[in-house]
């Protein structure tokens, strides 16, 4: 039976959604216009009204989602009957819908707080927030008016959307089951980094609507002060969003890092980026009533950015050039014109009011604080320039192509390498800037103390950085130059935290945001800029043989039991591995048989751990089939050994994902993934015979093998024998370089005729049949088959002192929340 | 002069530089033609090149090849002017390079061949789903 009233209900909420949010709008502008207290009642019950439906809405495809309600498109298309619940969770949000959803919900939750807490402010603020909420809802509205599709409802059936064969025979079809869920989202992070960062994407909405609401009503400058908080909570929130994503692409995607400058990557920097600089501005505002044109101009471009990188993620414009790009809605139009409306919004009201807007009187001097912050948001605003402009190559292909003049511009064949070039710089110059930012917030600096104040912490960043080149080996003059300057923020700003954590510790929340920054920075530059492939090969191999040119390869070729010297490693690939779930460790596939639903298997043997049976022969256990683990053993000879397990996922709809194992260090990472696999399907060759007595060697495949014994069995494969069945089996040692193994195929008489069960070891590539018994020579016929071993290409790169990156983004956390609560106490 | 308006001259001239410098790294699509006659003309600028993997009537892949130790592959790419070109990848084959509908390669040429850095793929049904299984 389709479900079609949780559907209605759903779409019907999603609708009273976008009209109270219209509502809301024009009573709330009502209300600041006309200053009458029961516009601003209705205004406040109309918020109620779209608070109440947006949680409706939520929840109903929540509940669709967690229920299999496949009738529904949304459901179908990102979930499965297999899915735990937390990964139906990110199904929520893993396409644009649901997404568009978690960004509505983060706004009603920021709109109440905003209704709670600032009473004076509500009404120009909330207009702000229904009008932004009101086209936020119109994404998902999925409405149809004079042929022109507004938004897209994650409420449709399966059967309106899709155009199959079945429905027409059968209207009420349910399919079985969900395609499911993009097994790279399959991973705990997609549960938290998503909402974190929408968290994040959400509240610049409310700095903006300060500044707007600042503009209107001509309170030109008491907006920058509740708004502070609040640009300090979403830089906050959307740069812990960032860096879980970066850590999400770290561990399970295989681009070789936590970031590759790939656009939605990029559009999601910029606005941040911008936040930061505004936050710089802002508190400059606060201590002695400058930068306020600045300040309003970072803001409103923080929230315009947001918008922009939602349009150029989702309108389906960057086409192939990013990995994280939702499928095209068509909904390009509808977003254009979301964008454009708050551009010329922002732009209208910012030049009518430009000249109201006080500018800084006093002079720019080097020896005041006002200037090298507002250096400092210069270099940011410059590094987000930089980032933005190549980002946007797709679209300035657009505009050009739809004004007649051909472009075929193309983003930078090397992304990492342009952006770098560039950022480098901008990443000298704000450590620069961090560091010299506190002698001048804190104390009056001019020409006279200049030199004592300075000169300490300059010498003792030097002689640090020139400790840490000699002993790191560190040799580009940009790298030396950025972790020169990282050192000094280091130093100048743990002078200062120092300082304060002996008067006033609520006051070093910006000098402990700083450190993490430096930290991050000097992270970023050894784990990025000195990450080296250590599976690199170094023959000096030619291209081809048409090719002049020598080059190296940056992956290995590993077979089953062959090690091979990498590095200071010696690698043995030694199997493939599978998880069950409910045990820890991974087990070899040949210790069980399949079973019809191939998420069950049955153990063929008892399975020991330490010494005891872990898994009993016969027990049925549950696991993921998609995964195989690539077991490769690293051997150092200084002992240090460990085993990698690089995955590859098998998805029927997405194709093969190879995610890293990465042996985690306190100076360094080992990251290992797998580039190619052995096909399983693979050919054998024409069977060979050949006459063996017991311990009597023969070749098959390169290896050495003996028959070792025979033996009377008296079962198969879990089955007892048939009356009168007569079945014996050889134990076939075979001498591989690091291990034996065994391969035993058996011989079987049923009513005087011979069954021949072969057996086969995929990893070495052997199989052997008994083919002949021959008592009278005390020997044996064996057929042999060989197909290509089983090897692995793999690529494994060492990334030295990323732990600092990850140690820099707690302490920046650790800075943020310790100004953000001392800037909420202070309104 | 205030020195603000310097201060605000010298962003401007960084911005210009930036911009000028992003045109001059931005690569190109074009065809094997032109990216040809640029690597006659001696610019080696990295470029995008737009095709299919070349194929026989009944859609069987041909000319593609990877190398003894499976650690490079080449292969030969119609691009959308019907020209033919061999390419070398000086990585393994990509996973899903044979399923591909639509290959962008991107490198130069070095002699008569194309050597791609860099491979993007357009699989069919990958992200998409299109039909129901039932």
């Amino acid at each position: 039976m389709i479900h079609t009233f949780i559907g209605n209900l759903g779409h019907l909420f999603v609708i009273i959604a976008f009209v109270s949010s219209v509502a809301a709008a024009f009573s709330y502008f009502k209300a600041e216009q006309s200053d009458d207290i029961d516009w601003k009642r209705t205004a406040r019950s109309a918020f109620y009204i779209h608070f109440i439906s947006v949680i409706a809405t939520v929840s109903i495809l929540y509940y669709i989602i967690q229920n299999n309600y496949f009738e529904y498109h949304y459901v179908w298309s990102h979930s499965s009957r297999y899915l735990p619940f937390y990964y139906k969770i990110s199904a929520f949000w893993e396409g644009q819908e649901g997404s568009f959803l978690l960004w509505i919900f983060w706004h009603i939750v920021l709109g109440l707080v905003i209704i709670r807490t600032f009473k004076s402010w509500e009404s120009p603020v909330m207009f702000i927030f229904s009008l932004v909420q009101a086209f936020l809802v119109s994404m998902v509205l999925g409405i149809v008016i004079f042929n022109i599709k507004i938004g897209s409802s994650p409420f449709l059936l399966t059967r309106d959307v899709i155009d199959a064969e079945i429905f027409k025979i059968d209207p009420d079809f349910i399919p079985e089951n969900g395609s499911g869920l993009n097994p790279l989202l399959q991973n705990y992070w997609m549960v938290i980094h998503p909402p974190t960062l929408f968290l994040g994407f959400a509240a610049t909405i409310v700095p903006f609507s300060f500044a707007i609401a600042g503009l209107w009503t001509r309170k030109i400058t008491e907006w920058i002060k509740p708004a502070i908080p609040w640009v300090l909570f979403s830089a906050a929130a959307l740069g812990l969003g960032i860096i879980m994503g970066a850590y999400w692409a770290y561990e399970t995607l295989n681009f070789g890092g936590y970031w590759n400058w790939d656009p939605v990557e990029n559009a999601i920097f910029v606005p941040w980026l911008v936040l930061i600089g505004s936050i710089h501005t802002m508190l400059i505002y606060k201590k002695n009533g400058a930068a306020v044109k600045i300040s309003y101009l970072l803001v409103i471009s923080s929230f315009l950015l947001v918008i922009y990188s939602t349009f150029l993620t989702r309108s389906g414009i960057l086409g192939d050039s990013s990995v994280h790009s939702f499928t095209d809605l068509g909904l390009s139009g509808q977003l254009l014109i979301y964008l454009l409306v708050f551009v010329i919004l922002s732009a209208y009201l910012l030049i009518k009011k430009w000249k109201d807007i006080p500018s800084t009187k006093q002079e720019l001097t080097t020896y005041n604080r006002e200037f090298w912050i507002f250096i400092g948001a210069s270099v940011l605003s410059l590094s987000a320039f930089q980032v933005i402009l190549p980002t946007s190559i797709p679209v300035l292909n657009a505009i050009l192509n739809n004004l007649g003049i051909q472009s075929s511009m193309a983003p930078p064949a090397d992304q990492v390498m342009f952006y770098t070039r560039f950022q480098v710089w901008f990443g000298i110059g704000i450590a620069i800037l961090t560091g010299i930012g506190q002698y001048f917030w804190w104390r009056k600096i001019d020409k006279k103390n200049l030199y004592n104040e300075f000169a300490v912490p300059v010498v003792i960043s030097l002689i640090l950085s020139t400790l840490v080149m000699v002993l790191s080996g560190l040799r580009s003059f940009p790298f030396l130059l950025l972790l020169t300057s990282g050192i000094f923020s280091l130093v100048s700003n743990g002078q200062t935290v120092l300082r304060l954590f002996s008067k006033k510790i609520s006051l070093s929340g910006g000098a402990v945001a700083h450190i993490g920054v430096s930290l991050m920075l000097i992270g970023i530059l050894y784990s990025s800029g000195l990450s080296k492939v250590i599976s690199l090969n170094r023959s000096g191999m030619i291209y081809s043989n048409e090719l002049p040119d020598e080059v190296n390869k940056e992956n290995i070729l590993l077979f089953n039991d062959q090690p091979l010297q990498m590095d200071d490693y010696e690698l043995t690939y030694t199997g493939r591995k599978i998880k069950l779930d409910g045990y820890p460790g991974y087990y070899n596939k040949d210790q069980f048989n399949l079973l019809r639903d191939v998420r069950y298997l049955t153990a063929r043997e008892n399975i020991l751990k330490d010494n005891r049976i872990l898994i009993h022969k016969g027990d049925t256990v549950k696991y993921n089939p998609e995964n195989t683990f690539y077991e490769v053993s690293y051997k150092k000879e200084n002992g240090n050994n460990f085993l990698l397990y690089p995955r590859l996922q098998e998805n029927r709809d997405m194709g093969n994902v190879a995610s890293p194992s990465i042996k985690r260090s306190a100076l360094r990472d080992i990251y290992t993934h797998v580039t190619v696999v052995t096909n399983e399907k693979k050919e054998w060759s024409e069977t060979t015979e050949e006459e063996v007595r017991l311990g009597e060697a023969f070749f098959a495949n390169d290896y050495v093998c003996t028959v070792e014994k025979f033996e009377r069995i008296e079962e198969i494969d879990g089955l007892p024998l048939e009356e009168g069945d007569i079945a014996v089996k050889a134990i076939v040692k075979i001498q591989g370089k690091t291990n034996d193994f065994f391969i035993e195929p058996i011989y079987l008489i049923r009513d005087n005729y011979a069954a021949r069960i072969p057996e086969q070891d995929n990893a070495l590539g052997i199989r052997l049949t008994i083919l002949k018994i021959i008592p009278e020579n005390d020997s044996l016929v064996i057929g042999i088959n060989t197909t290509q071993k089983d090897y692995i290409i793999l690529k494994a790169i060492e990334k030295p002192y990323i732990n600092l990156l990850w140690i820099g983004t707690i302490i920046l956390m650790t800075g943020f929340t310790i100004t953000i609560i001392r800037r909420a106490r202070e309104l | 002069m205030k020195k603000s308006h310097i201060f605000g001259i010298i962003i401007i001239a960084i911005a210009v530089m930036i911009i000028i410098i992003t045109a001059g790294d931005a690569s190109t699509y074009v065809t094997f033609t032109e990216a040809r006659k640029m690597a006659t003309e001696g610019n080696n600028k990295k470029i995008h090149v737009v095709g299919q993997l070349k194929k026989d009537d009944g859609g069987n892949i041909i000319g593609l090849q990877t190398s003894e130790d499976m650690l490079s592959v080449s292969f030969l790419m119609i691009d959308n002017e019907n020209t033919e070109q061999k390419v070398y990848y000086n990585e393994p084959m990509p996973s899903d390079l044979k399923r591909s509908e639509q290959v962008v390669v991107i490198g130069s040429y070095r002699e008569n061949i194309f050597v791609a850095d860099k491979i993007l793929l357009k699989c069919p049904s990958k992200y998409q789903e299109e039909e129901i299984k039932i």
